[in-house]
């Protein structure tokens, strides 16, 4: 009698999950499949002449790891996912530590919050063109990188490899850490405060506080966090194509992998642009898999 | 998938051989006619505009649409950013054969970098069968008739503009470098390369840059090339390209030009100011009335500072085409609005005086050059007219491609590498390679 | 609470001295945030003359002048941000409503392919969302819903990220005992979910409500493969429309002042939900 309303409880289970099937069914799955199938073929628009599409097996997946600059895309786009992400995290991780932390009583917390999430709502172009302008030999970066005298002649930063690199971390944190702490302070005001307030009562510090309850209840929200940064990192496009013109330069440095992407899809090449699409599909769910199985082997230690 | 393909081709052959038999019939009932709505598409507003205050009869509903007559006028207008508008276009075009009558598209635009990709393929239809004939296009510069010809000799478009370029120099700095600013002075100092390149050493020991940055003078080499850029699918680096890459080195190296990328306005547009120290531009009429900031006081176009001569090359640069499409079920009006605006005299005259576009009308505007009022003021009051014109003339673009716009861009993208010292000649030629192997996956070097 | 605070004030630093560095750090980090914006306000005050010749950290006059010639431009501007508004707000309720309901089933249910479908949605979620867009658009062309909303907005009901958003704060703060509480009053499922499931959800939803609005609101990409008739455009479309117009028109003045006029409201709709967040975030905790 019980058993049966659980599982007459359950099928509200299904029912629940019919908006996002049926909708993910029609609108992404559908792509999916086709992108995959393509991946199989020679298929690309010369002009407006169809090439194919031919049947090539794994032809394209093969031309695609022969070539070693794939390897230096995809270096390319994790040195600066983690130029963004460590400090990203840190800077996060603090801010959501102060502004959670009742011992600190920081005045103005809703202007602080307001404004460190403001830059994530430029368009990530515009706001590439603005870095660009200011960043440009001629730009004021250099001038009063001049007037102070640290430079005697102007210093052209994005083509400079570890400048350029540095400058596309810079921005995607500087767009994404509020975001993150956002999110991190959502997660640790979710805490019980009766956690907290029984540390306090144990004669814990706030420091101490912060790394053995904090940030163990933070796990979930944290694994949410890097998960997504990992995979928007690997999705990495607008800022690098604005900023380098969408040519990657200095000598193909900073070409991310949907940089790389980008270039089959303008081309229409179905083929290649699905082996990659394949291919990278793969990387993250590698990533993503070796994120689970470590927070989860944490959890049983 | 590959059935469907075929279908398609099929269907399109089909349609083409109907198109062409009927196109023999007469002028009138060359194609279908008698649509309700007339599809254009185009990238930004200024083919909108000509046809707004030019076209006889149009009437604007609103930002989009417009009436000609009981035709309603839709515009479909997708910026070209990213590529965007081809995309687009590419798009129904391959669907235009299912789409309904209302929503085929009637008339599309294109500019010449990447006007072979539209005039090659069947959805340009050719001109005559919209029933213009060649003697009422004999008043358009060749070079506009060149570029729209398919490799069968078809012609395919018709454009309203003609953008032949100058060499538009400093004033001050020829007084300085050459003791005058006679353009004929000038002229002789850059008549041919090595001339030229003299020069640039000259105007660079005297502390001033001959260009702005190496990419200025790229149009002059590419326009003048023996052979196309891709022969028998490889690409094939021209003589005179080789010639602007090993220059381009010299340049730099000797500080007669810099590493800008073109219309970047804090770097390469610093020339449009005396401070700034630039020798000489490269470009068309629009160039000099609309992007040397002559509406700024500081500016030296403001000054009227510039004066124009021939160069060592003729060059063109920019225009847009109009192409008929097929399956348009508006094909008199196609021809009516390319007539109108493409070859009658009055109409392109008034485009002149209410536009300043340099018209494709050779009587139109050789009566502006001979007229002894016309003077242009960012040039100190020359007429530069006489120039252009004669440079339409000499305009050869029998070398065209379509994998120029690719080509083009790419090459100037890897140089940069080279030229800023980030990589070997060799190894900016295998990125330019790599670059243009991926925009154009059937080439191969 | 005072005493133990005062307690700890003589194992760690001081109070004050932790509040003073945070107090800098943060002045440092709101004038990092800022400057953009200042930047950005500077560059539309100013004429494309102006522009042209580098920046100056002081305002010009240009800015009526910039906002007039928008304005009465040719481009719709005013229907570009109803459009943007409208597919943005859609997109954040649909995402956010349907995407608790997905991670509720995951969480609260228990039936035969749960653990299945999680790991599929994870999976569904590393899929760059560049990869798909020639199929997606192929696909839409082929529905004829070009230059219509439907395949901008319906499309966000399975939205991955923010479903595991919502499950991963389900996991924190939403205790299944709740729902068996809800159970034995007698209230049916689907009012669970509506009535005491979701008011207890209102701090994610808000945060992700945000997020969806944000990048809807930017979205560039697809938008300008599905619209075409400017009426239908949203605002990016149109800033880029400006942006490629031709040299006969350019004017990078009123690209900045149309940057700026985007970038408006959607400050007004964060700043009317972050003060949401905020009492929201407090309030969230479960209690009992």
């Amino acid at each position: 009698m019980k058993k049966s309303k659980i599982v007459q409880y359950n099928k509200w289970g299904y029912i629940f999950l019919i908006p996002f099937m049926v909708v993910y069914l029609l609108f992404q799955l559908i792509p999916l499949i086709t992108t995959i199938w393509n991946s199989f073929f020679e298929n690309y628009l010369s002009g407006l002449m169809q090439v194919g599409p031919n049947f090539v097996g794994f032809g394209n997946y093969a031309d695609i790891l022969s070539n070693p600059d794939l390897w230096l895309y995809a270096g390319n786009t994790v040195i600066m996912w983690i130029l963004c992400f460590i400090p990203q995290l840190f800077f996060s991780l603090l801010l959501a530590a102060w502004f959670t932390d009742p011992s600190l009583r920081l005045k103005g917390q809703g202007f602080f919050k307001t404004v460190i999430y403001l830059p994530n709502l430029i368009m990530a172009s515009a706001f590439a063109m603005l870095f660009y302008t200011l960043f440009s030999v001629s730009g004021p970066i250099n001038s009063i990188l001049m007037q102070i005298g640290l430079f005697k002649e102007p210093f052209d930063f994005l083509q400079n490899i570890w400048a350029a690199r540095g400058l596309v971390g810079f921005m995607n944190f500087i767009m994404w850490f509020g975001n993150t702490t956002i999110l991190l302070m959502a997660g640790m005001m979710g805490i019980d405060p009766s956690l907290f307030e029984a540390a306090q009562v144990d004669g814990a510090n706030s420091t101490q506080i912060f790394f053995k309850v904090t940030l163990p209840l933070l796990k979930p929200i944290f694994i949410y966090v890097l998960i997504t940064s990992l995979i928007g990192g690997l999705q990495m496009f607008d800022v690098p194509q604005v900023l380098t013109k969408s040519t990657g330069d200095p000598m193909r440095t900073t070409l991310t992998l949907i940089m790389y992407l980008n270039k089959h899809l303008y081309s229409k090449n179905y083929g290649m642009g699905g082996a990659l699409s394949v291919l990278l599909f793969i990387i993250t769910a590698i990533l993503s898999l070796l994120v689970f199985r470590f927070s989860s082997g944490r959890k049983e230690a | 998938m590959k059935k469907a393909v075929r279908k398609m081709i099929a269907l399109t052959l089909a349609a083409g051989m109907v198109l062409s038999m009927t196109g023999c019939g007469g002028s009138k009932s060359a194609s279908s006619n008698g649509g309700k709505v007339f599809n254009i598409y185009c990238w930004n507003e200024e083919f909108k505009s000509r046809v707004t205050d030019h076209y006889p009869g149009y009437e604007e509903v609103d930002a989009t649409t417009g009436k000609i007559g009981d035709v309603t006028v839709k515009w479909n207008i997708t910026p070209n950013q990213g590529s965007a508008y081809q995309d687009n276009l590419d798009q129904h075009l391959l669907n235009q054969e299912k789409a309904a009558a209302d929503d085929k598209i009637d008339l599309f635009l294109i500019e010449a970098d990447y006007a072979l990709k539209y005039i090659n393929s069947d959805y340009a239809l050719p001109v005559k069968d919209l029933g213009i004939k060649d003697d009422e296009l004999a008043n358009q510069y060749k070079y506009t008739k060149d570029i729209v010809t398919d490799s069968k000799g078809v012609l395919k478009g018709v454009s309203w503009q003609g953008c032949p370029g100058v060499m538009i120099y400093n004033r001050d700095i020829a007084k300085d470098v050459f003791g005058t600013d006679d353009p004929e002075t000038v002229q002789a100092k850059v008549k041919d390369w090595d001339t030229y390149n003299q020069t640039a050493k000259e105007v660079a020991a005297k502390g001033h840059f001959m260009t702005s940055s190496f990419v200025d003078p790229y149009r002059v080499f590419s326009n003048n090339v023996s052979g196309p850029w891709v022969q028998d699918g490889k690409i094939v680096v021209d003589k005179n390209i080789e010639q602007w890459i090993n220059y381009s080195k010299e340049w730099v190296d000797e500080k007669a030009t810099n590493v800008y990328d073109l219309w970047d306005g804090d770097t390469w547009g610093k020339g449009f100011y005396p401070e700034g120290n630039v020798f000489c531009y490269f470009g068309p009429a629009w160039f000099i009335d609309f992007c040397m900031a002559a509406d700024d006081e500081a500016s030296i176009a403001h000054q009227g500072g510039w004066a124009a001569c021939e160069g060592p090359q003729g060059f063109y640069w920019g225009g847009t085409w109009i192409c008929g499409c097929k399956g348009t079920d508006n094909a008199d009006l196609v021809a009516d609005i390319m007539r109108k605006l493409t070859t009658d005299k009055d109409i392109m005259t008034e485009i002149v005086n209410a536009d300043n576009d340099f018209v494709n009308n050779k009587p139109a505007m050789e009566a502006l050059a001979a007229d002894p009022d016309y003077q242009n003021t960012v040039l100190g009051g020359q007429n530069p007219l006489p120039m252009f014109c004669a440079g339409a003339e000499k305009i050869d673009l029998s070398n065209l491609s379509p994998y120029d716009q690719g080509c083009n861009e790419k090459l100037q993208e890897a140089m940069k590498n080279y030229l800023n010292g980030n990589g070997s000649l060799e190894e900016s030629m295998d990125l330019f390679y790599k670059a243009v192997e991926e925009m154009y996956p059937e080439v191969t070097h | 609470m005072n005493d133990t605070l005062n307690g700890k004030k003589q194992n760690g630093v001081s109070i004050g001295v932790r509040r003073l560095i945070a107090y800098v750090v943060l002045v440092l980090i709101v004038f990092m945030c800022l400057i953009w914006f200042y930047i950005l306000f500077i560059n539309s005050t100013r004429s494309n003359a102006e522009l042209t010749r580098g920046f100056t950290p002081l305002p010009s006059s240009y800015l009526f002048t910039n906002l007039d010639n928008l304005f009465h431009g040719s481009l719709p501007i005013w229907n570009g941000l109803f459009n943007s508004f409208f597919i943005a707000i859609t997109s954040a309720a649909l995402s956010t409503y349907f995407s608790t309901m997905t991670a509720y089933a995951i969480h609260v249910y228990d039936f035969k392919f749960k653990n299945a479908v999680f790991t599929f949605i994870l999976m569904v979620m590393m899929i760059p969302s560049q990869v798909t867009a020639l199929g997606f658009l192929q696909l839409v062309i082929n529905m004829g819903m070009e230059d219509n909303f439907i395949p901008l907005i319906v499309p966000q009901i399975a939205a991955p990220i923010t479903f595991f958003y919502m499950k991963q704060y389900m996991d924190s703060t939403l205790p299944i005992s709740l729902v068996e509480a809800a159970r034995i009053d007698g209230a049916g499922e689907f009012r669970t979910f509506n009535t005491i499931v979701l008011p207890l959800m209102k701090p994610a939803i808000a945060v992700q409500a945000i997020f969806t609005f944000v990048t809807s609101w930017n979205n560039y990409f697809i938008p300008s493969l599905i619209l075409h008739d400017d009426k239908m455009k949203t605002l990016p479309i149109l800033i880029a429309q400006l942006r490629s117009a031709d040299w006969l028109k350019f004017d990078m003045g009123q690209v900045y002042v149309m940057i700026a006029f985007s970038i408006f409201p959607v400050i007004l709709v964060y700043l009317v939900l972050s003060r949401h967040i905020i009492g929201g975030v407090t309030l969230g905790g479960v209690k009992g």
